[in-house]
């Protein structure tokens, strides 16, 4: 850095290309609209009136795994929906980001039976955990942003 | 290493398990041949999948569309994606631990499902409940079925594409959340009615925030009523469709507002009272022609039926004590324990091993935000259910769907979900 000085105000900015990079992907997440379970009633509130997620930059939740780069998996999975949300996550095109929220998703939560996936990170690779059954909106939307935190940092070579 | 276990007969075998060789187990091809309509197999219709990812489904409901151009020829439905396992699970629970698990059956009506639940516990133990706590639960029981409605009207006005409707809802649900919070601490999870009571007396601020909801509500209700009612757009994707008969929606088992969206009269709370429902005066509104636009004016119209309720209980709401002072059930208060050797003993065995129900099955039924939930307990002496079944009324009104949406259009049958007002968490469980 340095050159915006020598430019005076001409309203140029130089950074790395990884920041530009990182700095575009963190602030226009686009989040599959996927609910499973309680915590999308929670997630649900959270895009709504009190909480208005739009103010981070996702807003626009896709009903299509082909235009989401972030998976909320909002709630418990069963058995039987492991497969089906196993191919929405290969759906989505990379770079894709996945959040657990609620203790279902993260462990099983109180269903720690014959039915329920003992967490999802047994079938998908989790970023960011996001702990209570269910989070309030205040802790999915600080999941969300920890999560902005650490697209910010990936390395260049990360890239897929 | 392997343990080894006395083979267990047949007849031995606990009541509720299913034996083996009742079940058939391979199904023909024929069997399956028949979901369709022969012409599924030329390929003059089509097949088409819905769900279990569909933003229109509420939840993980799957449906397998045969299409002959835009007209559903048949529909069937596949539950399960959400299957949890909580009747099972509620097997290995003590009384007191299920009530959570309960919870998470119907996630918007929570406090209808602890109310189900807690009333056959004290129905099979036999305990009374003091009046303060039963006003309280009416209270809350009629805050729940708002807050049900209010999820429904949104999600069900989304799907049909009015979009400002969802938001103003949940914003008027948060009003609701609330007062849970108060109450119990969870936004959602609120486990707050007890075997016995309630699990602490409502806080000081109780009455403003209720007077609050009060005060605001008709406003909003209106508000819906002026964007939807006489709304044309929406008279054309409710009025006529998705039609099923007072004979039928009885004979499938329909309950709530789609049973009474036909015009037939049944309400849990004038049928068989419960929480002194009977000391409150209202009425129960009721449709006629049981389509979608019906069972969205009955629905509308419980919101002032339960306005009402909440006023005559807040104002007639008597001071006392809110958990029956039973101590093989109910914990002692905190100071007792400090001076009272029974009361720490109680309330080391309650919290250790819990209260002993007798052997005996009841059932207990309240009227939820959706229909008839009800809960089939029996106890065998010990501390744990021997088998808690829930009578799901999302489970009962999804039942028609193949029924009612028989030759409608591809985009009526998000309606006619949106309508029967599922949960799935209800449906599975
Ligand atoms: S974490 Fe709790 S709220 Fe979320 S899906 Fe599981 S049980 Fe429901």
């Amino acid at each position: 850095m340095g050159l915006e000085q020598k430019l005076g105000d001409m309203g140029i900015v130089t950074t790395s290309l990884e920041k530009a990079v990182n700095w575009a992907r963190s602030n226009a997440i686009w989040p599959m609209l996927f609910g499973l379970a309680c915590c999308a009633i929670e997630m649900m509130s959270t895009q709504a009136s009190r909480y208005d997620l739009s103010r981070f930059g996702m807003e626009l939740m896709r009903a299509s795994p082909r235009q989401s780069d972030l998976m909320i998996v909002a709630g418990r999975v069963s058995r039987k929906m492991a497969p089906v949300l196993r191919n929405l996550y290969d759906q989505m095109p990379d770079p894709k980001w996945v959040i657990a929220m609620g203790d279902c998703a993260s462990c099983g939560g109180v269903f720690n039976n014959y039915a329920i996936v003992q967490g999802v990170d047994e079938i998908v690779p989790v970023d960011v955990y996001v702990a209570g059954c269910p989070p309030r909106p205040e802790t999915l939307i600080d999941g969300i942003m920890k999560l902005q935190e650490k697209i910010k940092h990936e390395p260049l070579k990360k890239w897929q | 290493m392997a343990i080894a276990e006395p083979p267990i007969r047949i007849e031995d075998a606990p009541l509720n398990a299913v034996r083996v060789d009742d079940v058939q187990l391979d199904i023909t091809l024929e069997q399956l041949k028949k979901l369709v309509s022969p012409r599924a197999l030329t390929g003059e219709t089509m097949l088409l999948n819905m769900g279990p990812q569909h933003p229109s489904t509420h939840g993980v409901l799957r449906l397998l569309l045969e299409l002959d151009g835009e007209t559903i020829v048949s529909c069937i439905p596949d539950i399960g994606y959400l299957h949890t396992g909580i009747e099972k699970t509620a097997e290995g629970k003590t009384y007191l631990k299920v009530i959570p698990l309960t919870d998470r059956t119907d996630y918007l009506a929570p406090m209808s499902n602890n109310l189900a639940f807690c009333g056959a516990v004290e129905k099979l133990v036999g305990i009374e409940v003091p009046i303060r706590a039963q006003y309280l639960r009416v209270i809350l029981m009629e805050l729940t079925r708002m807050n049900s409605h209010l999820v429904w009207l949104g999600t069900h006005a989304l799907d049909i594409g009015a979009m400002s409707v969802f938001l103003y809802c949940m914003r008027e649900r948060e009003m609701i959340l609330d007062i849970y919070e108060a109450v119990s601490g969870a936004r959602m999870m609120s486990s707050y009615i007890r075997p016995g009571g309630l699990w602490r007396d409502v806080p000081a601020h109780f009455p403003q925030l209720v007077q609050r909801v009060l005060d605001v509500f008709p406003g909003r209700i209106l508000e819906y009523e002026k964007l939807l009612k006489e709304n044309p757009l929406w008279k054309e994707r409710t009025v006529g469709i998705g039609k099923i008969s007072a004979e039928d929606a009885i004979a499938w088992g329909m309950t709530g507002p789609c049973l009474r969206g036909s015009g037939v009269n049944y309400d849990v709370r004038k049928a068989q009272p419960y929480s002194s429902y009977d000391h409150f005066d209202f009425s129960v509104p009721l449709g006629s022609n049981g389509d979608v636009y019906d069972r969205y004016k009955c629905r509308m119209e419980e919101f002032n039926q339960s306005l009402k309720i909440i006023r005559q209980a807040m104002k007639r709401l008597p001071p006392g004590p809110v958990m029956t002072d039973d101590r093989k059930v109910a914990p002692p208060p905190k100071h007792e324990i400090a001076y009272s050797m029974e009361s720490l003993i109680h309330h080391f065995k309650l919290w250790t091993e819990g209260f002993r129900a007798p052997e005996g099955e009841v059932y207990f039924a309240v009227e939820s935000g959706k229909g008839e939930y009800g809960v089939l307990l029996s106890g065998d002496g010990s501390p744990k259910p021997r088998r808690v079944h829930f009578r799901a009324p999302s489970f009962h009104n999804l039942q028609p769907l193949s029924e009612i949406s028989k030759g409608a259009l591809l985009a009526d049958i998000v309606a006619i979900i949106g309508s029967i007002d599922i949960v799935l968490g209800d449906v599975d469980r």
